[in-house]
């Protein structure tokens, strides 16, 4: 029986909230990235980024109040903050690729020990290829975060010597949050920053099949 | 006199041809030129390539266009949508090519179009499959002060055509909220910038402070009627 209990989605957002700075220009990946911004500590100003061509993203309008030309990456609607703007794609791509972000963070299938990110294509046969930002997000921001369940539903863990999925960018990945234990990549490894209580070093690093500095 | 005012959309488009590269603005459904593309289908032009951040959304616009075989390559950063149906089928039938491009780099390669640049160096795609030509050899590469860089050339259109909110006789242009997304950077890559607006303005009643675009870049403004941008993308259409 296992001794420990794994971060909920929100636990995880939660803990991703934790570590981002007063100031922060922040792009949130679509899907489970999107939580971190419930969670947000309470008097921190964080600017959100989306690649459309937004800053200072805020909350879904209520319903009814919809606007289509205001969405987010995913499409969702959104609303503007005071002190938001709005500009084109390529000077939203700057500030990408120019290292204007602080942190980017985005969603996984695998991430190798050294930060290298697949997270775009499975690379299953006969469907269709799509890529959107993912490349310009894992390559530009300051540091780059993923957020993912640590393990397959198969159980076969996410962390791994190297992606066998097609990569999205090359040791781009600087932390992993996910929902047993946050780890840091580096040129020599995985590096422990925390995990969840009652999870042993031994147990991390036989689901990881991998070596873990604490 | 420079008057940019098309009277009609069939009249802004009569330069098109066979086989022309179309540029076309937009993310999901927020900026697609919809009035202009169904004006591109009406004008019956052949063999495009378009260059779109999606390829579609339910069957109007791109879609649309995509349905009506006038589509022989698109490329875009993102084809794959809940409701790309018109593509999907398109594609898997091997009916039109696709280029499949990450969202910055074709940013930046309608950026270096509009701005002269031969080609640039971009961190972005740097050891992905798509460091590849279409053809499968790899894009040239190049180590700069210790990191790596793909090389990526222009894109340059023949026509672009992109939403604005308002416009003046001289082309210059003001968008609304992030419906701006590639129509600017578009509006400079293209021989021919035809740009659809909700309002047509005296000189002079744009703030020179808060044009966007200015008429340099532009080649037709056409007004037509103000329709609020309906949901797309991820949405499944009502």
């Amino acid at each position: 029986m296992a001794n420990y209990i794994k971060r909920s989605k929100q636990e995880l957002a939660q803990r991703v909230a934790q570590d981002i700075f007063d100031g922060a220009y922040v792009n949130l990946g679509i899907g489970q990235p999107t939580l971190v911004a419930n969670y947000l500590p309470h008097g921190l100003e964080v600017v959100l980024h989306s690649e459309n061509g937004i800053l200072g993203m805020g909350a879904p309008p209520a319903p009814g109040e919809e606007d289509y030309d205001l969405i987010n990456a995913g499409k969702q609607p959104v609303t503007l903050l005071a002190g938001g703007a709005y500009f084109h794609h390529a000077d939203s791509f700057s500030m990408m690729r120019g290292g204007h972000i602080d942190i980017s963070i985005l969603g996984a299938f695998q991430v190798s020990a050294t930060g290298d990110l697949a997270n775009w294509s499975t690379g299953e046969p006969g469907s269709i290829p799509a890529v959107g930002g993912a490349m310009d997000l894992a390559v530009g921001a300051k540091q780059t975060w993923v957020m993912m369940d640590l393990l397959t539903k198969q159980g076969e863990s996410k962390v791994v010597s190297a992606c066998t999925y097609p990569l999205t960018g090359v040791s781009c990945v600087k932390r992993i949050y996910s929902d047993l234990a946050t780890l840091e990549c580096t040129a020599t490894g995985l590096k422990l920053i925390d995990k969840v209580q009652g999870l042993t070093n031994q147990e991390l690093e036989n689901m990881l099949g991998l070596p873990v500095q604490v | 006199m420079i008057n940019k005012i098309a009277e009609s959309i069939g009249k802004a488009l009569s330069r098109v041809k066979d086989g022309d590269t179309v540029l076309i603005g937009g993310f999901g459904t927020a900026g697609i030129p919809v009035e202009l593309i169904d004006g591109l289908i009406e004008h019956g032009a052949r063999e495009l390539t378009v260059v779109n951040n999606n390829a579609g959304n339910g069957d109007a616009g791109l879609a649309a266009l995509l349905k009506a075989r006038r589509v022989r390559k698109i490329i875009c950063s993102f084809p794959r949508q809940a409701d790309s149906f018109v593509f999907d089928e398109l594609y898997r039938a091997g009916k039109v090519e696709l280029e499949l491009v990450p969202q910055g780099n074709l940013a930046e390669r309608l950026r270096a179009a509009g701005a002269g640049v031969g080609a640039f160096y971009t961190p972005t795609g740097f050891g992905t499959q798509l460091a590849c030509n279409p053809d499968g050899n790899a894009k040239e590469t190049r180590v700069i002060s210790g990191k790596s860089y793909v090389l990526e050339f222009p894109i340059h259109g023949d026509v672009a055509l992109i939403k604005a909110e308002a416009g003046d006789r001289w082309g210059n242009l003001t968008f609304r909220k992030a419906a701006r997304n590639f129509g600017p950077v578009m509006a400079t890559a293209a021989k021919w910038t035809v740009a659809s607006v909700y309002e047509i303005v005296e000189l002079g009643a744009l703030d020179p402070e808060h044009i966007v675009t200015p008429g340099i870049f532009v080649s037709q403004v056409v007004k037509v009627e103000r329709v609020a941008t309906q949901a797309g993308g991820l949405k499944t259409r009502a």
